[in-house]
């Protein structure tokens, strides 16, 4: 009787694993052993031709610091200052507009259907090679933008923004935050949840619009607010395809626009420093890792979820 | 009726503003589609959306493409990669979503909680061991590298989105089937295969737009053009042209737009489910 049941369980076990192997069969392959195995790579010199030489910590020494034979990587050091320039700029600047157009996408208008749709384009297209070709030709010296400040506004000497190292990161910048459409619908459904109520208690307290939004409204989106503001800045982190195409995959001017992710491309299938690369890939993760971390620890004391009644 | 005037103006006003701010910001992109229709020489000339003079010679010209390959055959290979990794991820990831949000077995939670993991994981980690391996295989060149890993469910935003859905699902369907003898796989294919489709018709529309943006593997893996996709072939143009083809760029950018909006009006509520509830990037 009871090796039955015994039997039962083993066989309802593995009925139910069954439905799990291609997943099974993908992490431990596809994510787990290239995991292991770009932990190994990180303290190695590999060019892929040749077998990967153990070189212990010279990796991140490289990085940060420098050994006795090489000198430290400044251009590692600038990508990772470009980086973070672009995700705290882009995201933040990103996340206020987004909130922004949701507000007045939560009015109740006929054709509110129609706007929300129009203002979801950017981020559809965004992503695009097409819009990053379409970037650098708005933004060149002979670009849409300066035939626009030439002939509408009469102005001269105006600069090449895109091969300009001072404007460059910010025209991707602007690339990211127009793509504002995710977190506007993710802000839009949260706005819906808050009770109408609210605003007409406090309509009749007396409190303005400006009071409403900053003692209801975003007390109450702040989990939302903390969501969007962690999911962004873990993809920002990530961007690639915009700055390849729009420096032409160089990461220039001077380097103005080198992403972490572009370099670590540059690294490991340019230069086939495939160990230096993937050191980089291990910085990166701890990176993103502690920031979450950190917005995690921090959203105890900045977010309200509510009494929970 | 002094009152109704003054909130009909306000509306007025509000619309207005926010036809005003949407034309700003599609600007750049109407722009793009009427430069594709004016003669090269034009482009660079006028601010206008709206074309003086009318040609399609950009769309004949970029369609031809470079070389010997033409722009047919980068639609056709991203429509190949695509489709078939809509359909894997579909299939792949609704099977590891119903194990997850249905079943009992040893080691549940752990795995749940690997796989939620995998969510965070910046793709970099994986990148340089994986192109290790697939040239180990003789992959490179083919498509095998950017299909194949969507059979093993490795996309796992659309697991936890699938898995959110069938949690909502009322469970005493499955419950009574499973009295009345359904096996696991009858309940998968039969109850709840059925009742997901509106989040498997999210998963095909996310996989198919962000395989076909997903510019990075294709760079990675396909060498020679008559290989790439369309992302590929236009970069190829941008780099093997002058100043001469700014047209055809533009028509055949125009082009690659297309399926994204084509997909998007017609399935639009599927879109705003798939961003509401597992807040994808964007």
């Amino acid at each position: 009787m009871m090796n039955l049941s015994k039997k039962r369980r083993l066989q309802e076990n593995l009925g139910s694993y069954m439905f799990l192997v291609p997943w099974l069969i993908g992490f431990f392959l596809l994510t787990l052993y290239p995991m292991g195995y770009s932990l190994y790579l990180s303290f190695t010199r590999f060019n892929i031709r040749t077998p990967p030489q153990w070189i212990g910590l010279n990796n991140y020494l490289v990085m940060f610091k420098g050994t006795e034979t090489l000198s430290r990587d400044e251009r590692f050091l600038n990508s990772m200052w470009v980086t973070f320039r672009f995700v705290f700029i882009s995201v933040p600047v990103k996340l206020v507009f987004a909130l922004v157009v949701a507000m007045l996408m939560n009015k109740k208008l006929r054709l509110i259907g129609l706007y929300r749709a129009l203002y979801y384009i950017p981020t559809l297209l965004g992503g695009s090679v097409a819009i990053a070709v379409l970037w650098r030709r708005l933004f060149a010296s002979d670009g849409l933008l300066n035939m626009i400040l030439h002939t509408i506004f009469g102005l001269t000497n105006l600069p090449a923004w895109i091969s300009n190292p001072t404007y460059a990161l910010y025209t991707l910048i602007l690339l990211a935050v127009w793509q504002f459409g995710s977190p506007m619908i993710i802000f839009l459904a949260g706005l819906q949840q808050i009770p109408r109520e609210y605003y007409e208690a406090s309509a009749v307290d007396g409190a303005g619009p400006i009071r409403q939004f900053f003692a209801i409204t975003l007390p109450s989106l702040s989990p939302i607010i903390f969501f969007n503001f962690v999911m962004q800045m873990i993809s920002a982190f990530q961007s690639f395809t915009q700055a390849f195409i729009v420096s032409g995959g160089s990461g220039g001017p001077l380097d103005s626009t080198m992403f972490y992710s572009l370099y670590l491309y540059i690294k490991g299938f340019g230069f086939s420093e495939m160990g230096y690369a993937s050191a980089m890939a291990w910085v990166l993760l701890i990176i993103i890792a502690v920031l979450t971390a950190i917005s995690f620890k921090s959203s105890g004391t900045l977010v309200s979820y509510g009494s929970g009644e | 009726m002094n009152r109704k005037q003054t909130d009909l103006a306000k509306r007025l006003v509000l619309n207005l503003f926010i036809i005003a701010l949407a034309l700003g910001m599609l600007y750049p992109i109407l722009w793009l589609l009427g430069a594709s229709f004016k003669p090269s020489n034009r482009i660079f000339t006028e601010v206008s959306i709206w074309p003086s003079v009318a040609t399609l010679d950009n769309y004949r010209e970029g369609w031809r493409g470079i070389g010997i390959v033409g722009f047919d055959t980068f639609f056709k290979n991203s429509f190949v990669i695509c489709i078939l990794s809509a359909l894997a991820n579909a299939i792949f990831c609704s099977l590891t979503a119903f194990a997850f949000a249905r079943l009992k077995f040893k080691g549940k939670n752990l795995w749940f909680a690997l796989m939620m993991i995998t969510l965070m994981l910046p793709s970099h980690v994986t990148t340089i061991p994986r192109y290790i391996m697939f040239r180990r295989m003789g992959w490179i060149n083919t498509f095998l590298p950017i299909v194949v890993p969507k059979f093993f469910a490795t996309d796992a935003f659309f697991i936890f989105l699938l898995v959110q859905f069938i949690r909502g699902l009322p469970r005493d369907i499955d419950e009574s089937a499973t009295i009345d003898g359904c096996s696991k796989f009858g309940i998968y294919t039969r109850i709840i295969m059925p009742l997901t489709v509106p989040a498997l018709i999210t998963t095909l529309l996310f996989s198919f737009l962000w395989t076909w943006d997903d510019f990075f593997n294709q760079l990675l893996y396909l060498t020679s053009p008559n290989k790439y996709t369309v992302p590929m072939g236009l970069r190829l143009f941008l780099d093997s042209s002058g100043m001469s083809s700014w047209g055809p760029m533009f028509a055949m950018s125009v082009l690659s737009l297309i399926p994204a909006f084509i997909l998007f009006f017609s399935l639009q509520k599927y879109f705003v489910r798939g961003i509401a509830t597992t807040g994808i990037k964007g």
